[in-house]
């Protein structure tokens, strides 16, 4: 076991992260090393269940979960990610392990026949919890070398970085991410829907669902004002870039604004390179945000 | 795949509730419909979150089943953290649709079930998901042809090298596999 220490955790990068949305496992990880945090990443980390797996085999994927929560209790850190949907599954997973004797059972005993244990010693954590309250306002302050003096941001929590818990933030009123906009210089804007949810699947499923409730929620990112939206969740993230001009001509009305992960906008602010918070990959132009961070 | 009656549809679906954390609580409802107007796709759904409580008292789950319900939930857990008798309502639906999927109503317009499923596939096989090879599966699955109108999108993530095809497998399938099939004997 490696000694645990205060900026050291062990990172899960996520399924999502590692190919469609490496910005924000790319921006991430340059965030955490210019911050000093040390983010070691999970060897042979499997999928977290999602909801997609929970949905037709629950004990199978609290035991995804899990696993990864084992390997992560050998190492003796905290495990963090930064997909709001890993984060849920397992911290869930491993709430519901902790509250329920038979579950925590049978969790162990698939575990244990594939030559693995678990027994609750670990926490789960989101990275954006992780800058905001293990860090904090002053350390971060400290690190920031160019303010975005002005820029309005919508703050786009969506769902499950604090439902059902609510142990990172207020699960209807959250401020976590508005917070450290505000370190960075950035105006965070009074924003109806930022815990609606954004569909999740359904914009592939069910796209006219996805596209009306993506709608909404660009809509008043629009009226409230904001030059950009800030995400927490990869899924959130694709869903509302990469139906704008789709949504603007179903709603008629302009919907098209940046949405950048609050890695990329905080990166920036730290004054790594748009490649280090990798921009590019974005299919919204960031050229607003770019041209708003003041030297 | 076996049928079963309304009735006995009912006492399966309860006694897989009352196995998970404060299911019992479903007994609590007030029919208050909190739930129902803090749900984002309620509009959406045959019967909304209220009703599906209000239908399986009556014992009418198996028409919640047969329509499409369900698998317009996206897990946004708004009804759970709002509902006056704790009642977690997410863990309800995600019963539901495996009740569902267990009992043979998922069929080729439940299109959400369908992505699901392909999901299970490819973590089951890999160890991980990836978005490309979903989507691929997914659209062979359900509709070819709807696939195509996605061509636009996946060309430009393509271009950006965010469409991987291929799904990293990991080092331990099996361990993992040997983990999952112990986990059947125990749900
Ligand atoms: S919010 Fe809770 S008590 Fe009210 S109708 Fe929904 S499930 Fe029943
Ligand atoms: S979790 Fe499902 S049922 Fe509950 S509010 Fe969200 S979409 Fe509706």
């Amino acid at each position: 076991m490696i000694a645990p220490s205060k900026n050291t955790y062990t990172y899960y990068p996520g399924c999502s992260q590692s190919a469609t949305n490496k910005a924000y496992d790319i921006s991430c990880r340059n965030v955490a090393r210019v911050l000093g945090i040390e983010l070691l990443e999970l060897d042979d980390w499997n999928c977290c269940g999602a909801t997609a797996y929970t949905a037709i085999r629950e004990h199978r994927s609290f035991v995804l979960s899990a696993r990864n929560l084992a390997l992560a209790e050998k190492q003796g850190r905290d495990l963090v990610t930064a997909c709001a949907g890993c984060y849920l599954s397992l911290h869930k997973a491993n709430k519901y392990f902790g509250e329920d004797p038979k579950l925590r059972g049978n969790i162990r005993r698939a575990l244990q026949a594939g030559g693995e244990d678990y027994n609750g010693g670990i926490k789960v954590r989101h990275i954006l919890d992780v800058l905001v309250n293990d860090l904090g306002e002053e350390v971060i302050s400290q690190h920031v070398v160019r303010k975005f003096e002005g820029l309005k941001v919508a703050p786009y929590y969506g769902c499950q970085i604090t439902r059902p818990f609510g142990d990172i933030d207020d699960p209807e009123f959250p401020d976590v991410m508005g917070r450290m906009m505000r370190w960075v210089g950035a105006v965070p804007v009074d924003f109806a829907m930022m815990t609606k949810c954004c569909g999740g699947m359904l914009m592939i499923t069910q796209p006219e669902v996805g596209q009306e409730l993506v709608g909404e929620i660009l809509r008043q990112a629009k009226l409230s004002g904001a030059d950009c939206i800030s995400t927490a969740c990869p899924l959130c993230q694709i869903n509302l870039e990469a139906y704008q001009r789709k949504v603007s001509r179903q709603l008629a009305a302009d919907c098209s604004i940046p949405v950048l992960y609050f890695t990329q906008l905080l990166g920036l602010a730290l004054g790594l390179e748009p490649e280090q918070v990798a921009l590019g990959d974005n299919l919204t132009p960031a050229e607003a945000i770019l041209a708003a961070r003041s030297e | 795949m076996q049928a079963v009656a309304a009735a006995e549809l009912k006492q399966i679906f309860l006694n897989d509730i009352y196995a998970i954390p404060d299911g019992e609580r479903i007994n609590q409802c007030q029919q208050c419909g909190t739930c129902s107007s803090s749900c984002p796709t309620a509009a959406r759904m045959d019967f909304s979150p209220r009703e599906i409580i209000a239908a399986l008292r009556a014992g009418l789950l198996d028409r919640v089943l047969e329509s499409n319900t369900v698998w317009m939930c996206s897990s946004c857990y708004s009804c759970t953290v709002r509902c006056p008798a704790g009642i977690k309502f997410t863990d309800v639906m995600y019963e539901l649709k495996r009740l569902g999927s267990r009992y043979g109503y998922i069929n080729r317009k439940s299109t959400t079930a369908q992505m699901a499923r392909v999901f299970v596939k490819t973590v089951d096989r890999t160890g991980r998901s990836n978005e490309g090879e979903l989507m691929f599966r997914y659209f062979m699955a359900t509709n070819p042809l709807k696939g195509l109108g996605k061509l636009g999108l996946s060309l430009k993530l393509l271009l950006k090298n965010r469409l991987p095809l291929r799904t990293h497998r990991i080092k331990q399938r099996e361990s993992l596999k040997k983990m999952i099939a112990e986990a059947e004997k125990g749900a």
